[in-house]
């Protein structure tokens, strides 16, 4: 479970992320939806401790990521915006270095890799060295390893990016297998359709701040409008006239 | 690669100009000279010396246009004079017409001259006893030449520049991994995962700088026994040099060496770490990477010696004890410790920077 509270995060002059609060619960997928530049993935970067706050916590499963953020990253399994696999290695290396980075010991290890492998389907190209993968191939191993050391908490930046139709449906499949397993997923997005797809909650972002944040219904119930796009539009403008 | 063939070209080389400059002595060389009939006598001395007198260009027109051409490398001239000139006692003219450009030519001009002076000296002895005086009187002094230098510090003459050699292959052996680690994972996207594992930002740099250590360790041990083989092939004891290069100097000569793979991969990695492609790395690194290697040609050319103060800087003092090693000279221990001492300094000092950079949020750029 991921808890966010009045986070905040300028860089320079301009404020990233203005005030975010909102929770991801387990066995829920909560979706990040808002337009470029809106502080989606800031936010992501803070809650994986790559960046670190200028005010405001979270938490992952109750341990604070900025005080304990060792110990946060091996609660959670991320897959950056940016997720370079290693050309030399094979698909099956790429995941066993990082399990081996995880700290699982080698019999453990291999034993997950294996799942993993099979979970994302990755068992006819996982003896090929990655140099040459199409994006739906890298994004299949990052996701992988991403999972190899079975976390609570999985969060995603923009996973469906330079995907085709077919390899967006799987990556659709898995999270919902891993909801089904009860863990708490988090992702961003900008494409509306992913996210109603998708998500049991969203959490509407413009301009760092959030504009909305509930089940897509409420969403609709709360904007009046039918359509999902027609309701973010208008949560967003209404965020602009608030500020 | 180039740690295995530059021990191997080397030697090539060397055995090369070696059997060039010592094979040439005991070989007859053949001089063509113009106007033989003017100097019977001297064409006999030549003859005697192992210098054969061979058919020559019409003229000296003709001569010149054949060393320049290089039909010969050397011809002489004597003029119809000689004869007369020698009898009333004025300096004969004889004229040495070779192209002084040439290696192989310079070689032969200089035995053809050598001949010539110990002729010139011969009559001149002779003129002086036919005038009643001891051919003595020309030599007031007896110089006396004690040479210090063992064979095995005369090797190091030529070896001088191994450090160097041992130096650049320990240092690229490790550069295109300290690269790649650093400059590389940023062009792949393949940093920021990374960062999210449970792992610290120190274990990550010191991994990456101590994997760099390890393979330069590898490329400096594999230069060192390939020069160790190559140099058996190479004759030197024909110049009068004993290269000290056995098993024993091999492992003192590694230890020497080691410390310097902690400062070359901290100082690769920090180049590194500023540049945003593989490409713009390499070129950084390999700019950066003179700065080590200078000292070592400075000194190779100003042939300075080992003192306390000089062991503080590393590669410096990495080539200064190197070249101990090889003209077997007693270890100086404070030296040895200095040396290593002040090298892994400098190296943490520059390891402990690079930690610093990799804690900084603006690391992914």
């Amino acid at each position: 479970m991921i808890a966010v509270k009045d986070l905040r995060k300028s860089f320079g002059e301009v404020k990233a992320v203005d005030g975010v609060s909102f929770d991801a619960k387990d066995g829920r997928i909560t979706g990040l939806l808002g337009p470029n530049g809106a502080g989606k993935s800031t936010t992501l970067r803070v809650l994986y401790t790559v960046l670190r706050p200028d005010s405001g916590s979270a938490t992952i499963d109750g341990v604070d990521v900025v005080a304990d953020s060792l110990e946060a990253r091996s609660l959670i399994g991320t897959l950056p915006h940016a997720a370079g696999l290693y050309p030399h290695l094979t698909a099956r290396e790429n995941i066993a270095y990082y399990a081996a980075l995880y700290g699982m010991p080698s019999d453990r290890a291999d034993e997950r890799v294996a799942q993993v492998i099979a979970q994302l389907d990755i068992g006819e190209f996982a003896d090929r060295r990655t140099k040459g993968f199409s994006q739906g191939q890298r994004t299949k191993v990052a996701l992988a390893r991403a999972l190899v050391h079975e976390p609570q908490n999985i969060i995603l930046d923009e996973p469906s990016n330079g995907l085709d139709v077919m390899a967006t449906r799987s990556l659709r499949n898995l999270i919902r297998q891993l909801k089904a397993a009860n863990k708490c997923i988090l992702f961003s997005s900008h494409v509306m359709q992913e996210v109603a797809l998708l998500c049991d909650e969203i959490v509407i972002i413009a301009e760092g701040q959030v504009a909305i944040h509930d089940t897509p219904d409420g969403i609709r119930n709360q904007t009046g409008c039918d359509d999902l796009e027609d309701a973010f539009v208008k949560a967003i403008t209404a965020l602009g006239i608030r500020r | 690669m180039g740690p295995l063939f530059g021990p191997i070209l080397f030697a090539f080389v060397i055995n090369l100009s070696l059997k060039q400059s010592l094979g040439e002595a005991d070989e007859p060389l053949d001089v063509p000279v113009i106007g033989q009939q003017y100097a019977p006598n001297l064409m006999a001395y030549l003859k005697s010396h192992n210098i054969n007198i061979t058919a020559a260009p019409a003229d000296r027109a003709a001569a010149l246009k054949a060393v320049k051409t290089g039909k010969h490398d050397l011809v002489l001239v004597v003029p119809e004079a000689f004869g007369e000139e020698l009898a009333d006692t004025i300096p004969a003219t004889i004229v040495v017409i070779s192209d002084f450009a040439n290696t192989q030519a310079q070689r032969e001009s200089r035995r053809a001259m050598a001949a010539l002076r110990s002729y010139n000296r011969e009559i001149a002895t002779l003129r002086l006893v036919a005038r009643g005086m001891n051919p003595v009187v020309l030599r007031p002094l007896n110089i006396d030449v004690v040479d210090v230098s063992t064979p095995s510090g005369r090797s190091a003459l030529l070896l001088g520049m191994l450090s160097y050699f041992f130096l650049f292959a320990l240092l690229t052996g490790g550069m295109n991994l300290a690269i790649d680690a650093t400059a590389g994972e940023r062009e792949r996207g393949s940093l920021e995962p990374l960062l999210c594992l449970p792992v610290t930002r120190d274990q990550l740099i010191f991994g990456k700088i101590f994997a760099a250590c390890l393979f330069m360790s590898l490329s400096l041990s594999l230069s060192l026994v390939s020069f160790y083989v190559t140099l058996k092939f190479i004759p030197l004891e024909k110049l009068g040099m004993t290269p000290n290069f056995g098993p024993a100097v091999v492992v003192k000569a590694f230890f020497v060496l080691l410390p310097f793979t902690l400062l070359g991969a901290s100082l690769m990695t920090l180049v590194a770490s500023f540049t945003k492609s593989f490409k713009e790395a390499q070129t950084w690194v390999s700019i950066v990477l003179l700065a080590p290697t200078l000292p070592i040609l400075i000194v190779s050319i100003m042939m300075v010696r080992p003192s306390t103060e000089l062991m503080f800087i590393p590669s410096l003092s990495q080539h200064l004890l190197l070249v101990g090693l090889i003209k077997n000279e007693p270890t100086n221990i404070l030296h040895v410790l200095l040396s290593v001492g002040g090298t892994l300094l400098a190296g943490a000092i520059l390891t402990m920077i690079c930690a610093r950079l990799y804690r900084r949020e603006g690391l992914l750029g």
